[in-house]
């Protein structure tokens, strides 16, 4: 068959099973858009910024487990796409990144347009291509999504000069490979089994465990296997920011995420463990804080599939190179049953003393935002983030039931991310109810997109905790920095919902913590409309329990009315559902007490 | 990243490693890249294709304790183009490197000078009217004493090749 290089590439996507593009033409994509013209099977979504283009495909992937694919033109097209790819390379996420480049004969010329995309995107990507003969098209294609996904997953960028696309070259479609072979890349899948029963040693002979669950638990889709293992040795979870969902976060064994901003009870329990078991983490220092203290007399296991990470940060004492999931199936075969324990009272004890509280006095705060949202939603809901304070409350208070559900920008902590993840998340799962978590410094940065949103009719929800200022910042300076709030207030901002309305969006404003509710019902019933409500909160609100950067446990900070408010719940019994969950608590208790140790 | 600057002083914890990797172009530059980005320091790095031309082989001299090393080496082995990292610590192993070295040769010095040159098996390439060029093969060591040696004469200048290196036996990278 004869076709045009773009063709060949069209064709290509379409046999990886690719459903939807995020990108923006330009001078040397022409022949490319020419041929995406006539294509029936492949819907492209016009973006307004490149760098949501990227964070569409990032969202995309994050709510599915598929590669997403984004597309940009030559120079500035393919630079603005640097940001979205470095956020991904951060975060392991599959992508694939598509960039035009000038002819070939004048790459290296300085040409109009012309950025040397393969080198600027060296460090941020796992593996890239200049592709120079359009019969070489075919072949990187499917090495790309190869890399992409396998292993541990991350962005490939593929950049094709004009000339490539345009070129017609003699293709059988049929030959596309169905499986791919590359000799010097070969990730290691299965764990190594003298390892995996050693870790059931190790596991059946610690007295104080914890497991510690990360992202790579989300790409490995082991929900199912972290729970199992968690539920028949009594051992309770915490996991990392990308680790959410990992296991059901209303599930008792569930202590929520651990680090800097984590839940005290989650740090207190790997501070005193005698084993972490890390699974699919990395040891970030968001985690970890001082490295030294951090979990200073435990055993570690840790399972990764990148051979890199196991002794990176932490040494470990049972190594496993491994899938997650198919690493803890086996680990599954070799562990035996333990029944509740004395430290997971000690971690339950922990639990009531540092709750996660807010005040009800009035005033809107964002954890009660997110607790409205998961009400109206049982809790099932596709939550994106941006970054910043809302970004650590909504992940200390969003209740992630599934994987996949829980969108964030974690390693690069990207402002701008959360509203084109959410877009890239709503086109993938459009029968999901996806809202974005935002504040008022971060949604300033991709606000663009809620055009793509409202073209592509695409009901999004944006909260925007407007705090009138750059609060993660601020609070720094308010805590280290003697209250010197250097260029962080933006007390001048636009009027958030006429701007909703201008972009053809629903726009509602909350200022009192009893409009919440109705705001997010009357959003929920919106059906072909991008909704955004903006939410007037608080400026001197800080994120507590907070660890400051580079310390341990000990130096937690909590809030100052902790125990004001802990002394208001056994008095207002409406005011937290804490006594209730502890029923339930108390039964789970029994029945695992049951369980008999062989 | 200090490349060719092979002073004995840092040689106390170097290490040789070999990669094998894809002859793509742009794979040095991946090499470089991650070494710089992560903060190894490169004593010496040599490329060439080997006994199969789809392959080249890089041997690197990198400084640092057992920790870095064994990060240098998953980092690298993590890029898709490199097939294999083998590190000459753990096996013996010939190691070679070639300088090239020119002299001031004044016509009193010569004689002295080529008895330097024999004992070290060197050999004289170039003779000007004032200088040699004197082509010397080694281990490093070896080559740091004939610099020594040769200073006093006056070196106008020094090329080095950096280390190669080859498992003994029958075991091949």
């Amino acid at each position: 068959m004869k076709m045009s290089g773009a063709h060949v590439v069209l064709e290509c996507l379409r046999q990886e099973g690719v459903k939807h593009i995020f990108g923006f033409p330009g001078g040397v994509l022409l022949p490319f858009y020419d041929a995406l013209y006539d294509c029936q099977d492949i819907e492209h979504i016009l973006v307004r910024h490149e760098q949501g283009a990227a964070h569409m495909a990032d969202g995309y992937a994050r709510a599915t487990g598929k590669v997403g694919v984004c597309l940009a033109t030559s120079g500035p097209g393919a630079t603005n796409l640097v940001t979205g790819i470095t956020n991904a390379y951060m975060d392991s996420i599959p992508m694939v990144a598509i960039t035009g480049q000038v002819r070939t004969a004048v790459i290296g010329k300085d040409a109009f347009q012309e950025a040397d995309i393969t080198g600027i995107t060296m460090p941020i990507t796992k593996h890239n291509y200049l592709v120079k003969n359009p019969e070489d098209l075919a072949r990187v294609i499917s090495e790309a999504f190869h890399i992409a996904r396998t292993g541990r997953p991350g962005p490939v960028l593929i950049d094709i000069p004009f000339d490539v696309n345009k070129q017609i070259i003699e293709w059988d479609p049929s030959t596309y490979p169905k499986k791919v072979d590359i000799p010097s890349y070969r990730p290691n899948i299965r764990g190594h089994e003298m390892q995996i029963r050693k870790a059931a040693q190790v596991i059946a002979e610690a007295e104080r465990p914890v497991l510690y669950v990360g992202g790579g638990a989300i790409s490995a889709n082991a929900q199912k296997e972290v729970t199992e293992l968690a539920e028949r040795c009594n051992i309770l979870v915490t996991t990392t920011l990308l680790g959410k969902g990992a296991i059901d976060e209303t599930h008792k064994l569930s202590m929520g995420m651990l680090g800097m901003h984590g839940t005290a009870y989650a740090n207190h329990a790997v501070n005193n463990c005698d084993l972490l078991i890390a699974v699919g983490a990395r040891f970030d220092d968001r985690v970890t804080g001082k490295v030294d203290k951090f979990a200073p007399d435990a055993k570690v296991i840790h399972i990764d599939i990148d051979p890199a990470e196991i002794g990176k940060v932490r040494f470990a004492d049972v190594p496993i190179v491994g899938d997650v999931k198919l690493v803890l199936k086996e680990l599954l075969k070799h562990v035996q049953p333990r029944p509740w324990s004395e430290w997971n009272d000690q971690i339950m004890e922990w639990k009531k003393l540092f709750p996660l509280i807010y005040p009800k006095d009035g005033k809107l705060y964002v954890e009660y935002i997110i607790d409205q949202i998961g009400e109206a939603t049982n809790w099932n809901l596709i939550m994106a983030t941006d970054v910043g304070q809302h970004q650590m409350w909504a992940a200390q208070y969003f209740k992630c039931r599934k994987p996949h559900h829980w969108i964030s920008s974690g390693g690069l902590g990207t402002m701008g991310f959360g509203l084109p993840a959410a877009i890239g998340a709503k086109v993938a799962c459009p029968e999901s109810t996806v809202v974005c978590i935002s504040g008022d410094g971060s949604f300033q940065m991709c606000t663009q997109e809620l055009m793509t949103a409202s073209v592509y009719e695409l009901p999004v929800i944006s909260i925007i905790c407007n705090n009138h200022s750059l609060g993660m910042v601020r609070q720094w300076q308010d805590l280290f920095y003697k209250q010197r709030f250097s260029q962080t207030s933006l007390e001048a901002s636009p009027d958030f919902v006429k701007l909703a309305e201008a972009y053809g969006c629903v726009g509602i404003r909350v200022e009192k913590p009893e409009e919440v509710r109705p705001a997010i019902e009357a959003a929920l019933k919106v059906r072909k409309k991008p909704v955004v409500i903006e939410c007037i909160i608080p400026t001197e609100e800080n994120v507590y329990p907070m660890i400051p950067a580079g310390e341990s446990v000990s130096e937690m900070k909590q809030r100052t009315d902790l125990e004001e408010l802990k002394a208001s719940l056994n008095t207002d019994s409406e005011a937290w559902s804490f006594s209730e969950e502890d029923k339930v608590l108390s039964e789970y208790v029994e029945e695992a007490e049951s369980v008999q140790t062989p | 990243m200090a490349i060719g600057n092979l002073m004995m002083t840092q040689l106390e914890h170097h290490h040789v490693l070999t990669a094998l990797v894809e002859n793509h172009p742009g794979v040095l530059a991946r090499m470089a890249g991650l070494f710089a980005r992560r903060g190894y320091n490169i004593e010496s790095l040599t490329v060439s294709v080997t006994e199969d031309p789809a392959i080249s082989r890089m041997t690197i001299v990198v400084a640092g304790d057992s920790m870095v090393l064994e990060q240098i080496t998953k980092q690298l082995n993590k890029l898709i183009e490199v097939i294999r990292v083998v590190d000459y610590a753990e096996l013996p192993s010939v190691q070679r490197e070639l300088a090239l070295i020119k002299v001031n040769a004044e016509p009193r010095d010569r004689s002295e000078i080529m008895q330097i040159v024999e004992i070290f098996r060197g050999r004289i390439i170039d003779m000007g009217e004032r200088t040699f060029i004197i082509e010397v093969t080694g281990g490093s060591e070896k080559l740091d004493k004939i610099r020594e040696l040769l200073n006093p004469y006056g070196i106008k200048e020094m090329v080095r090749t950096g280390i190669i290196a080859m498992a003994r036996g029958p075991r091949t990278a």
